[in-house]
């Protein structure tokens, strides 16, 4: 019998976890696509007859919902919709008249640079004093990285993005007011424009990378082989940076992933402050516009990604952790 | 360690909690016995717009030489109010939610999928996408903040609820017969008190934040309803000068919020019997 599970095939011990995580993240994805197309359909106002203005007859607008699938029973719009998009086709923005596929890829580079550079941030900020907090667990430094944490979740970010922007771009004149810079702008011109932005963003979405960062020292601080490498005269500074650092890796990369994923969707008001042509400011003025197929592409995008990106995570923790595996 | 400097750690772990706990008393002194004694926040002065903080001005004036100070007292009533209502429903509503999915096997798996579908839209979107249908207003600003916040505070409830229900005091209930809803109220819910504290604030934080954005992105309570978003909202033309009409509303915002938080915390620490004891 003993033999029998030694020599089973790996594949058969990650076979049945593996597809029970996919099959979640598939319903998650349905149930996903679902709200995102009634949340939009729900929207009062009508898209055509803001299209076509006042002057339009009801037969024109007739005409144009007919065009655009409007008039067609809403589960029949859904499937109808679903299909589509899973054919990769994400319709036609009304107000752009352009593929929605397209819109949305043109916004793609200012957001995901943003969240790259903002995870970064984030990152030197949240490892090191999540570090500080676990080493000197309980003493004046822990007491104030949290209090500090705290008040950096309680700043609205456009307010700290206003303030910023009078500080350091109209007074000090170190960085660009607002905007990504001209269409052809160099790459360092474009990091120039997104810094101030990534530097807002990352210093508020820290506090989660230091909360992660200090339990999981915590946790791996406790560990019997700190212990023994204590035991057998490590400087403390070899045990923290090499032991114990070195194994808490992967929970923070975990959540560096996770905050990556919280930033992508999370940088709507960062972007709107800073006028950063990225999804996050898309979705805001084709809500004003009542613009659905825009809508509703970039809200499947944002939350698709989410899952995604969650679903990897959690698949890469089956991958490191056996516990999670056979457990 | 030595006596004396856990003692002081002790208070120190503590004295936050404190300050929060004065500060939100403060604000809500402020709120109010305010209208008594600072000016009509109402009333125009049109030869006093935009007045740096003095003696007569505590927090300056807007661009109508409206007091700043007595704005920010009036503020706190509608921000105050629609963050407190916000956290009172999602709190309700994640209750029975949290408790339905622990409780009842069959409603887990569906519930739980529904609630990840919610979370995979970020808190802001969600709320722009939702008061974007329900219209511009305090009120479904505060429906669509609780529908944003409902899925975070069931998923907690569900897994303390898993915890309940395996504890053997729980078990024994169920095993002499003690029916669901008797079960759920008495056994259950006195134990849930704690996260449900602790998520009544945080949720709280989190609405005063999220209002103060929406209003900012032109999607929320409405430019004419005075919450301290709409305020730190229409300071930004004048932001290059009267940094004061951007600087307090915000402040106001951030004080707040922190408190809530440091308080949710603290509640959270002092309830749970495994931190007891510890820094």
């Amino acid at each position: 019998m003993h033999l029998g599970v030694l020599t089973r095939a790996p594949w058969l011990a990650w076979g049945r976890p593996v597809l029970a995580r996919l099959w979640g993240m598939l319903m998650v994805l349905g149930l996903v696509s679902v709200l995102v197309f009634v949340l939009t359909r729900l929207a009062a106002g009508d898209p055509v007859a803001l299209l076509l203005g006042d002057q339009a007859s009801l037969q024109d607008i007739a005409q144009a919902r007919a065009r655009y699938g409007l008039d067609a029973p809403i589960v029949e719009q859904y499937l109808r919709w679903l299909g589509e998009v899973l054919q990769g086709h994400l319709g036609q923005s009304i107000f752009l008249q352009m593929p929605v596929h397209q819109v949305l890829l043109d916004r793609v580079e200012p957001t995901l640079s943003l969240a790259l550079l903002a995870v970064g941030v984030a990152m030197l900020i949240g490892v090191p004093s999540g570090l500080a907090a676990a080493v000197w667990r309980g003493r004046w430094i822990d007491q104030w990285v949290s209090t500090l944490a705290m008040l950096g979740a309680s700043m609205p970010s456009f307010w700290m993005g206003l303030l910023l922007i009078q500080l350091l771009a109209v007074g000090l004149g170190w960085f660009p007011v607002s905007g990504y810079g001209a269409p052809d702008a160099s790459w360092a011109q474009r990091l120039h424009h997104l810094l101030l932005p990534a530097l807002v963003l990352g210093m508020l979405n820290s506090a989660l990378i230091t909360r992660f960062t200090r339990a999981a020292m915590l946790d791996i601080l406790g560990e019997d082989y700190i212990r023994t490498a204590r035991a057998k005269g490590l400087p403390e500074v070899r045990v923290i940076l090499l032991h114990a650092l070195r194994n808490a890796l992967v929970p923070i990369l975990t959540v560096l992933g996770l905050t990556l994923a919280l930033m992508i969707g999370g940088a709507v008001v960062t972007e709107t402050v800073f006028n950063l042509p990225g999804l996050g400011n898309l979705v805001v003025r084709a809500v004003l516009r009542r613009d659905y197929p825009v809508i509703q592409g970039a809200l499947l995008a944002i939350a698709g990604v989410y899952v995604l990106i969650n679903g990897v995570i959690d698949l890469l923790y089956l991958w490191v952790d056996p516990r999670v595996r056979h457990g | 360690m030595a006596e004396p400097q856990r003692w002081w750690r002790h208070l120190l772990a503590r004295r936050m909690v404190l300050v929060a706990a004065i500060l939100l008393g403060l604000l809500l002194l402020l709120t109010l016995v305010g209208p008594w004694f600072l000016p009509d926040p109402m009333a125009l002065k049109v030869s006093q717009r935009l007045k740096p903080p003095s003696w007569a001005y505590l927090a300056g004036t807007d661009e109508l030489g409206r007091d700043m100070a007595s704005r920010l007292v009036l503020g706190a009533r509608y921000s105050l109010a629609i963050g407190a209502s916000t956290a009172v429903l999602a709190v309700l509503a994640g209750t029975v939610l949290g408790l339905l999915a622990g409780f009842f096997r069959r409603l887990d798996g569906p519930l739980m999928r529904l609630v990840d579908a919610m979370m995979a839209f970020p808190d802001i979107l969600l709320g722009i996408a939702l008061v974007a249908i329900l219209g511009a207003s305090p009120v479904n600003v505060v429906l669509a903040l609780s529908l944003v916040y409902t899925p975070r505070v069931a998923r907690v409830v569900r897994a303390c609820a898993l915890v309940i229900r395996s504890l053997p005091y729980v078990e024994a209930a169920r095993a002499v017969g003690v029916r669901s809803p008797r079960l759920l109220r008495v056994h259950v819910l006195p134990n849930l008190m704690s996260p449900i504290l602790v998520q009544l604030s945080f949720v709280f934080a989190y609405a005063l934040l999220a209002e103060a954005g929406l209003s900012f992105l032109g999607v929320g309570v409405g430019a004419d309803v005075p919450t301290w978003g709409t305020m730190v909202a229409a300071s930004t033309p004048y932001a290059e000068r009267a940094v004061w009409m951007l600087f307090f509303p915000g402040l106001a915002i951030v004080l707040s919020a922190w408190s809530l938080q440091v308080l949710g915390d603290g509640v959270r620490d002092l309830l749970d019997p495994r931190l007891r004891g510890a820094p």
